[in-house]
């Protein structure tokens, strides 16, 4: 059974002029059907206003659609009886770092969502303590959020959803308001806990070099899947992602421009290594057939 | 006509019995018209750099001087060194609060004490350079997106019409499109005004396609203070720093390493892309 | 700076009030600020000073460090006892111009800044010694029967404990808002006073603004972590009363009554 599955899915946005009446919608969503399955790590790629972020909520159930359907583990996220369900399941870690840790005291946070669910204290005791170490801020379980780095604070949300032992974490561009260590940290935290743990993960970046190491990714633009595949598959299409006007990695840039410079490399390199071999073997084959030639001569 | 600073250092905590160091024997000047990158990693001690430039904070030894003359000299006219040297905070749109985009950009000039049609003229000029379209001067600014708020909030410095102007992090928080609009639109005014623009990063890549300088901090120290490709020589102390040079940089190591013959200076994609093929082809012809 | 006062701030250390119930602690101050009031001779205040000399002892937070906090409140104890002892009717001692001291009004000036210097320290001692989120909790425990009244016990006290997380980090936004506007030639420290409220303006929108943003985003991750209120909730830190904390309370009731019997009862 697929752990989310949308389908047809679609939002608006309502405005409202300033006496509160309907002014109009703005579809944020439109028509988006999808299907993950346990233990995948996804990645939705797009800019601010391209309705990823509002994806993200409906699958949290913190948005309900306008048309379509949202499945969660089965459970259509619209069935009120199903809501706290939904949100145990489908857990989600926000953006700003400052804006979603209730606790004054990172293992206090951390017990929050346990405790909210009714998990017994000793319980919460042990889900912390797992929670922490998964993401490697045990030694900091003591500590005010306050005196913490972006990084940390962000890895301490990842273990307060944690906690609340989810089959899936929806993690809504949380990297975008760290440092480049910063965003490192997070990032390894997240693939830590899809490769030992298991848990899905759904990424929403607008960073490049994070999504490499997906199973699929999703570029969206206008509220739509404008794109879907493999890292490989989607960055070989760098024409496309450049009228996006997404980032694409600079190896692949680089080798997309060598290609067009008439090097015969092949499409969607992603690292520096894959690069090198590349041009490697590519001399070879240059210096195989000058000796050739010269042979000849 | 230049802003310098001589063997200066920042001590915060002394009422307390382990006093932080934050910067640490600076030398620095800020000459006429340059285009400068100040590069750190979180806590290098750059966002209290900043602050001393306009003489929001006052250093605990050594000397900042504007034109020759001490900033910290009693009768020294801070107010108007603010002026001079314009500093854009991090996310500055969190500072907007006018009823307009345009009486916002006003608030400057207008604490200036200039007069109404000087105020609106260089309010009108500051919109202007950062390209931010008339038919929006009179929405609210708290409705516009994170990208227009951003150019309004930097606006509102311009329009002091400073000789320097400092931004701290221009980029962070807004996506790949929202960031290449603001460095550009920055370039671009660098180069309409003349003026000196200062700009604080942590990110290399963004500081390689812009900047003619680069001072790098570290620990509250200036560790390089080069032209963009020497500073990128070092990969190895910028690593241990927690900085990273341009990937382009790595790339061409990487080769270089394989046997390659690429000049591992280069820090654009074009530069890297020339230097490949040349060296592909050197071997062609062999 | 706001930054400085110490009420309301945790001194982390391993020591036995830091162990004792919070309860015990909240009942603890409200008794000894009870037993301040009570007292009313030298005796009594002198034993007041021992008890909470023996408690700052036992808590291991450095004197000074409460002193630290002291700072921020001299301005209203100097009024206090200013307002006393040039107001308190009595047998003169010094005078000139209009103004007279007399001794009742040295006494009094004397007992008030006593009174209200103990006061400080004790109710800090609480704060140093407790973490604001067991703080409301306590509070939240000792407020319970008045749920049966209605009182949204439960919610007030998360709020109480949220505004607690949030207050640094709105200081630190204050002043970078500050500093911001600032750099754009505002003046926050000169001119008449209307005129200085008015120069509050840049600085409050964006303050609200902003607290209003964090407020929203908030919600929507306490709701996203299946918050839905008190209902159902368990505990991670659960209050339970050990074998120290009844001893506590002994030692409560004994040194107030001691208090009421040496203060009141037994004056020569």
């Amino acid at each position: 059974m697929n752990i989310i599955e949308t389908s047809h899915l679609s939002y608006d946005y309502i405005r409202h002029d300033e006496e509160g009446n309907v002014e109009g919608t703005t579809r944020a969503v439109s028509d988006v059907t999808l299907s993950v399955k346990p233990g995948q790590f996804i990645a939705i790629l797009g800019h601010n206003g391209s309705g990823k972020s509002t994806l993200a909520k409906h699958i949290n159930a913190l948005l309900l659609p306008s048309e379509g359907t949202v499945f969660v583990d089965g459970m259509d996220t619209r069935e009120e009886g199903h809501l706290w369900d939904v949100r145990q399941t489908a857990g989600m870690v926000f953006q700003n770092p400052d804006n979603q840790i209730i606790g004054q005291v990172v293992e206090e946070d951390v017990g929050f969502g346990p405790e909210n669910m009714g998990v017994p204290t000793k319980e919460i005791w042990e889900r912390v303590e797992e929670s922490l170490k998964a993401v490697g801020m045990y030694a900091y379980r003591k500590y005010s959020p306050n005196k913490l780095s972006g990084g940390q604070k962000q890895r301490v949300s990842i273990a307060g959803v944690l906690a609340m032992h989810p089959k899936c974490i929806v993690l809504d561009e949380p990297t975008a308001m760290l440092d480049p260590n910063g965003r490192k940290e997070v990032i390894r935290a997240a693939r830590a806990l899809n490769e030992v743990e298991g848990v899905t993960i759904l990424l929403i970046t607008h960073y490049m070099e994070e999504v490499i190491h997906a199973d699929t990714v999703l570029v969206m633009d206008e509220g739509r899947v404008v794109m879907q595949g493999t890292p490989r598959e989607v960055f070989s299409r760098v024409e496309q992602l450049r009228q996006l006007r997404l980032d694409v990695p600079q190896v692949t840039l680089l080798a997309y421009e060598l290609q067009k410079s008439g090097l015969p490399l092949p499409d969607g390199i992603l690292t520096a290594d894959e690069l090198t071999a590349e041009l490697t073997a590519l001399r070879e084959k240059q210096e195989r057939k000058a000796k050739k030639e010269k042979a000849c001569h | 006509m230049s802003l310098k600073l001589e063997h200066v250092s920042y001590l915060y905590g002394t009422d307390t019995t382990l006093p932080v160091r934050a910067l640490d024997d600076i030398c620095l000047e800020i000459p006429d018209g340059q285009f400068i990158g100040l590069i750190g990693h979180t806590g290098s001690g750059k966002s209290t750099l900043v602050q001393h430039l306009n003489g929001l904070l006052e250093p605990s030894e050594g000397i900042l001087s504007y034109n020759g003359r001490n900033i910290w000299e009693k009768d020294f006219p801070r107010k108007e060194l603010r002026s001079k040297v314009g500093l854009v905070f991090q996310y500055p749109e969190h500072q907007l609060f006018e009823v307009d985009v345009f009486s916002d950009v006003c608030f400057g000039p207008k604490n200036l004490g200039l007069s109404k049609e000087e105020t609106e003229r260089r309010a009108r000029r500051a919109l202007e350079l950062v390209g931010f379209p008339e038919e929006f001067y009179g929405q609210s600014p708290f409705e516009l997106s994170g990208g227009q708020k951003r150019r309004v909030a930097i606006a509102g410095v311009l329009a002091m019409e400073p000789k320097i102007l400092v931004l701290d992090e221009p980029t962070a928080g807004l996506d790949p499109r929202g960031r290449d609009e603001i460095l550009g639109q920055i370039a671009h005014l660098k180069k309409e005004t003349g003026i000196s623009v200062v700009l604080v990063s942590h990110s290399m890549e963004d500081v390689a396609n812009y900047v003619e300088r680069i001072v790098v901090m570290s620990h509250g120290k200036i560790l390089f203070d080069d032209v963009p490709r020497n500073v990128f020589g070092h990969v190895k102390e910028l690593e241990a720093v927690g900085l990273a040079a341009p990937q382009v940089t790595y790339i061409l190591h990487k080769l270089k390493e394989s046997g390659f013959d690429v000049d591992t200076q280069a820090t654009t994609i074009p530069e890297a892309r020339d230097e490949i093929l040349k060296a592909m082809k050197v071997e062609k012809t062999c | 700076m706001l930054r400085d006062i110490t009420l309301g701030q945790y001194y982390q250390a391993d020591s036995l009030l830091h162990r004792l119930d919070c309860r015990v602690k909240l009942v603890g101050t409200l008794l000894f600020i009870i037993s301040l009031f009570v007292v009313d001779n030298f005796p009594g205040y002198a034993l007041a000073a021992v008890f909470l000399a023996v408690c700052i002892r036992l808590s291991k937070v450095p004197f000074r460090f409460m002193v630290k906090g002291m700072k921020a409140i001299v301005f209203l104890m100097l009024f206090a006892v200013v307002f006393n002892l040039f107001l308190t009717p009595g047998t003169p001692v010094v005078e000139f111009w209009k103004l007279k001291i007399t001794r009742e009004g040295i006494e009094m000036a004397v007992k008030m800044a006593v009174r209200l210097t103990m006061l400080i320290i004790g109710s800090s001692l609480m704060t140093l010694t407790t973490t604001p989120n067991l703080l409301t909790d306590g509070l939240e425990s000792l407020l319970n029967p008045l749920k049966k009244l209605k009182v949204p016990v439960h919610e007030v006290a998360m709020m109480m404990s949220i505004a607690l997380r949030f207050i640094p980090i709105l200081l630190e936004e204050t002043d970078k808002i500050m500093k911001a506007q600032i750099a754009r030639g505002a003046d926050f420290e000169s001119g008449s006073l209307i005129r200085r409220a008015k120069a509050m303006v840049p600085l409050l929108v964006p303050l609200f603004i902003a607290a209003f943003r964090r407020a929203n985003d908030l919600a929507m991750a306490m709701e996203a972590r299946c918050y839905r209120g008190g209902e159902g909730r368990t505990k991670m830190k659960p209050l339970v009363y050990g074998k120290r904390d009844f001893v506590a309370y002994g030692v409560l009731a004994s040194y107030l009554a001691a208090a009421v019997v040496i203060g009141r009862v037994l004056p020569i």
